[in-house]
C-alpha cells in the first residue's frame, strides 16, 4: 500500500470525530470533536481496536499525525505558540471544508 | 459510555506530575520480564494488555499500581486464551504465600 491510497494529506484540516463506543480506542476523549490539521503521515498500521480482542488487524489503517492549536483544545487560557500532537487512524477523521 | 477510566487526559485536578526516577523493585523488573516474554512467543500483544485493563473494575483500576495493573492485565488475558486457570493461579499464589508468608 502507498501513500496514494491515503485520504489525508499534510496541511489538510480535519475533525477528529466525537464517537461514544465500547473497544479498545486510541483516540483520547479529550481531542475527540476537535479540529486541528495533518501534520505527517507515518503509513499503515494493523488496527489496535481489532488487536485488542485477539483478532488479526486486518484491514491495516493509515496513522497520522494531528497537530492542534492549544487553544482550540483547552480554551483561550491555553498558550498561543504551543501545538498538542495526536496520533490518530484514518477512520477517526474526517475532511473539513 | 463517557470515557474510560484509563483516558484522563485533560480532567482538571490531576496534579504536577511527578518525573523522578522511581526505583523498581524485583517483582516489578518480574513483571516486565513476563510481559515481555509472553509477547515474544506470541501469546499476547500490546493493545490486549491495554484492553484488559481498560475493561478492570474502576475502582480496582484506580487503586492499583502501575505494574499492579500489568500483573493483573497478564493474568486475565491468560484466563481468557485458556492458558491458565484462575484456580491455577490462586493454586500457586497459596503455595508462595505458605512458603514466604502474606505479602
Amino acid at each position: 500500500m502507498t501513500a496514494a491510497v491515503d485520504k489525508f494529506k499534510p496541511g489538510d484540516r480535519v475533525k477528529i470525530k466525537f464517537e461514544d463506543r465500547p473497544g479498545h480506542i486510541r483516540t483520547p476523549w479529550y481531542i475527540r470533536g476537535k479540529t486541528g490539521w495533518v501534520e505527517r503521515v507515518y503509513g499503515e498500521f494493523l488496527n489496535p481496536e481489532s488487536l485488542a480482542f485477539g483478532h488479526d488487524g486486518l484491514p491495516k489503517k493509515t496513522l497520522y499525525l494531528i497537530a492542534f492549536n492549544q487553544s482550540d483544545v483547552w480554551g483561550e487560557s491555553a498558550t498561543k505558540q504551543d501545538k498538542v500532537l495526536v496520533d490518530i487512524y484514518e477512520h477517526w477523521l474526517e475532511p473539513v471544508a | 459510555m463517557a470515557r474510560g477510566h484509563h483516558d484522563i487526559g485533560g480532567l482538571p485536578g490531576g496534579g504536577p506530575i511527578d518525573q523522578a526516577e522511581h526505583q523498581l523493585s524485583d517483582w516489578e523488573i518480574l513483571a516486565d520480564a513476563v510481559n515481555q516474554a509472553l509477547g515474544a512467543k506470541g501469546i499476547k500483544r500490546t493493545d490486549e494488555m491495554r484492553r484488559a485493563r481498560e475493561e478492570m473494575d474502576s475502582a480496582a483500576y484506580r487503586d492499583m499500581t502501575y505494574y499492579e495493573r500489568w500483573i493483573a492485565s497478564i493474568e486475565a488475558i491468560l484466563i481468557e486464551k485458556k492458558i491458565l486457570t484462575e484456580d491455577e493461579i490462586n493454586r500457586k499464589l497459596a503455595q508462595f504465600e505458605s512458603k514466604w508468608g502474606e505479602p
